[in-house]
């Protein structure tokens, strides 16, 4: 028997609803809903500390939901984690590398964590890496680092992509790689989540501001030390 | 198959990076030679404590790697990647610990008899210290995993880790002694060794899931 739908979030795409977050002391968010239809991007903006990364985090399970719930086509993901987890990429700030592995290890290496079946060839191609293929990580610039993290995307599919601040450190030739991945990806029925200070044209994406939660009665701390920020 | 992929990384870094495991193969050697020195180089002394020295100096040449286990993967971002892969977490450690088993507790099984000789064993104490070594080994590595899970973010691990695992190799280091001094003497070695079997069933069981517990405690 399949788990029943849950009722107020859409039958296809990826939702959330009423979502709190806490980091330490400090309420984050609360309240918070999000809908990412299917083949949609949702694109998080705020200030520095208003919790883009930590519902990233959230999203892909981890970090523990204070409250609230997340659904995948209309089912709790609580339901099955690890199938939430075979469907997502997640890409933080760090680009998890190893110095003493080459580029095409590295993505044959995660490729054959997710089970195989990627290309590892076609995604080392995508973000020009090929000429690098064979070098260890460790005599890669930022910009190259930064693009081997992203060509995981590429190297095995995942219906649901989070991204975390992708464009740091890529030039401008990368970004539009960047932009054809995830085009192709959208083409493709995939979902996409993702965290950015820089204008990124995403046709058809929706936009969801954090940092405008009132902070409510049970973080009184965190509402004094915002009063005594502003004071003069 | 993401199982023996991640086994391969590991071995395949191991190796690239190559000094751990010579480290932890050298501290073994080095250290047992000093005992020699230390006490003198009487016969009667020496094999009287050639077990209780080998097991000894094993233990804290398997804590020497342990700091490492998780650390370079937390560091890089990769046990973060590791955490949201199929694989379950808990597969995952026993993964890292074979492959930690590999380079440094199968070393230090290999190397034990040659140091036995050197401290002048009985002839019947070898085949128990190297059936001890055998499967006590991969215990220590299995219950150094959940000391370097606790550990991570920790400022000075390492030491830390020392005093949260040290006390919980005591079971190993005391029958694994008894079944290397019972075999020099003639006796049965077997039932200190049934107990280290059963000492590594248990860790297998209980220890990835602590350790699979740590890990996501470090990742919130």
């Amino acid at each position: 028997m399949s788990p029943p739908l849950l009722p107020d979030v859409p039958a296809t795409g990826f939702a959330g609803r009423d979502l709190t977050c806490r980091r330490g002391e400090r309420l984050v968010f609360a309240g918070l809903d999000f809908t990412l239809a299917a083949a949609g991007a949702l694109v998080l903006t705020g200030r520095n500390g208003s919790g883009k990364s930590s519902l990233l985090r959230l999203m892909a399970g981890l970090t523990p939901l204070e409250a609230g719930r997340l659904a995948w086509d209309g089912i709790d993901v609580a339901e099955d984690r690890a199938a939430h987890r075979a469907r997502l990429h997640f890409i933080g700030h760090a680009d998890a590398l190893k110095p003493t592995l080459t580029a095409a290890e590295t993505l044959a290496f995660w490729a054959g964590m997710r089970g195989g079946g990627g290309d590892v060839a076609a995604a080392l191609a995508r973000f020009r890496l090929d000429r690098i293929a064979d070098t260890p990580c460790r005599f890669l610039s930022a910009g190259q680092r930064r693009r081997l993290a992203l060509a995981r995307l590429v190297a095995s599919p995942a219906a649901l992509w989070l991204l975390d601040e992708p464009l740091t450190g890529l030039d401008a030739e990368s970004v539009s790689d960047l932009h054809a991945a995830i085009a192709a990806h959208r083409e493709a029925g995939g979902r996409l989540a993702l965290a950015t200070h820089a204008a990124l044209a995403l046709p058809g994406a929706t936009a969801l501001a954090l940092g405008d939660f009132a902070p409510t009665a049970d973080s009184g701390r965190a509402a004094l030390f915002e009063w005594d920020a502003a004071a003069p | 198959m993401s199982f023996r992929c991640l086994v391969a990384r590991d071995l395949r870094l191991a190796f690239r990076q190559g000094g751990d495991a010579a480290m932890v193969a050298a501290f073994f050697v080095l250290t047992v030679i000093l005992f020699p020195f230390g006490v003198g180089p009487g016969p009667e002394l020496l094999q009287r404590i050639a077990p209780g020295v080998v097991w000894v100096t094993a233990l804290l040449a398997a804590l020497l790697s342990l700091e490492r286990l998780f650390l370079a993967d937390y560091e890089d971002g990769s046990l973060e990647a590791l955490a949201l892969m199929k694989l379950p977490l808990e597969v995952q450690v026993v993964a890292k610990c074979l492959a930690h088993w590999l380079v440094t507790g199968l070393p230090l099984t290999l190397l034990a008899p040659l140091l036995a000789l050197l401290l002048h064993l009985e002839a019947g104490g070898y085949v128990a210290l190297v059936a001890g070594m055998a499967l006590g080994t991969p215990t220590l590595s299995l219950i150094g995993a959940i000391g370097a899970a606790l550990t991570l973010g920790a400022r000075r691990g390492g030491v830390l880790l020392s005093l949260l695992v040290l006390p919980l190799y005591i079971p190993v280091l005391i029958f694994g002694v008894a079944a290397c001094e019972a075999a020099a003497a003639g006796l049965a070695a077997r039932p200190h060794l049934l107990l280290l079997a059963a000492f590594f069933a248990l860790a297998l069981a209980l220890a990835p899931f602590a350790a699979a517990a740590g890990l996501r405690q470090a990742l919130e």
